[in-house]
């Protein structure tokens, strides 16, 4: 078990330090799936399957579409000299590399080779009984908080309206 | 008791939150700087999950789960303000944003 700790830390320490030191914007952003999916496997020896799960489909499914999505919307105004450049062996090695040293961890612990795997995790159901007992005001807090963060991005990312005809411009804050 | 040891697992969220924090201080790319906020995050999360394993109980991963909702709010927002900023200077160096006038 604790080898499988510190291989899953090795791995996730490895690819936040890819993350920070590429140029290219998708390519970290592979290294940030794999470091997620890295801390997702901590999560799990830890004793938490269902945070595990969050942060796999959340943080390596959700957000880190969001941001492929922004960097796919703006073209970045480099030209691309080749169709497939991206395609180059070495950008995508090391990342499936990574993540092959999380399939086989996941495939030792899946077999039942693996010592009895968390002494006690603690079910989703516990969690969920805390989540909604005595953290209900965090809960619709936090509800609060992302129903601020939609009006927010709406309100930041919409272009300006361009008026059909200057006369119905009424010549807004400039 | 988890066979890990709370320090080792401590250990790690540090350095992933020092790398974090690196990334933000070293990085002009905005989009490289969201990034080193959702590592940092994700390491504050992760210290968050390792106490909760320490004490045996759900607490930890409820605030994970908190920690988690901020970081989607954060990464929304923080990306529209990023299409903004984009927009209207045509680059990602950070350092361009010295001027609040829109």
């Amino acid at each position: 078990m604790n080898l499988l700790f510190y291989m899953a830390s090795a791995v996730a320490v490895v690819s936040t330090l890819m993350v920070i030191t590429r140029t290219h914007a998708v390519h970290a952003l592979l290294y940030l799936v794999v470091s997620f999916l890295a801390i997702a496997v901590i999560f799990f020896i830890l004793g938490g399957p269902f945070i595990a799960a969050l942060e796999v489909i959340i943080y390596a499914g959700a957000i880190m579409v969001l941001f492929v999505f922004v960097v796919m919307m703006l073209d970045f105004g480099r030209p691309q000299p080749k169709r497939n450049r991206w395609m180059i062996l070495r950008v995508w090695t090391g990342p499936s590399f990574l993540a092959l040293i999380l399939f086989v961890e996941f495939a030792f612990v899946i077999s039942g080779r693996a010592r009895p795997l968390p002494t006690n995790p603690i079910p989703p159901k516990e969690v969920g009984v805390s989540l909604f007992g005595p953290y209900l005001l965090g809960v619709e807090l936090a509800a609060m908080l992302l129903l601020t963060g939609i009006v927010g991005a709406l309100h930041l990312a919409l272009r300006k309206r361009q008026p059909a005809h200057r006369f119905f411009d009424k010549g807004g804050p400039k | 008791m988890t066979s890990v040891a709370a320090e080792s697992g401590l250990i790690v969220a540090g350095v992933l939150f020092v790398l974090g924090l690196v990334g933000i201080m070293v990085r002009r790319n905005i989009l490289f700087v969201l990034m080193s906020l959702e590592i940092m995050m994700n390491a504050a999360g992760l210290a968050f999950v390792i106490a909760g394993a320490r004490w045996m109980r759900s607490d930890g991963q409820v605030t994970f789960i908190f920690v988690l909702s901020a970081a989607a709010a954060e990464v929304s927002v923080g990306l529209a303000l990023f299409l903004r900023f984009f927009r209207h200077s045509r680059t990602l160096n950070s350092d361009e944003a010295n001027t609040l006038r829109g």
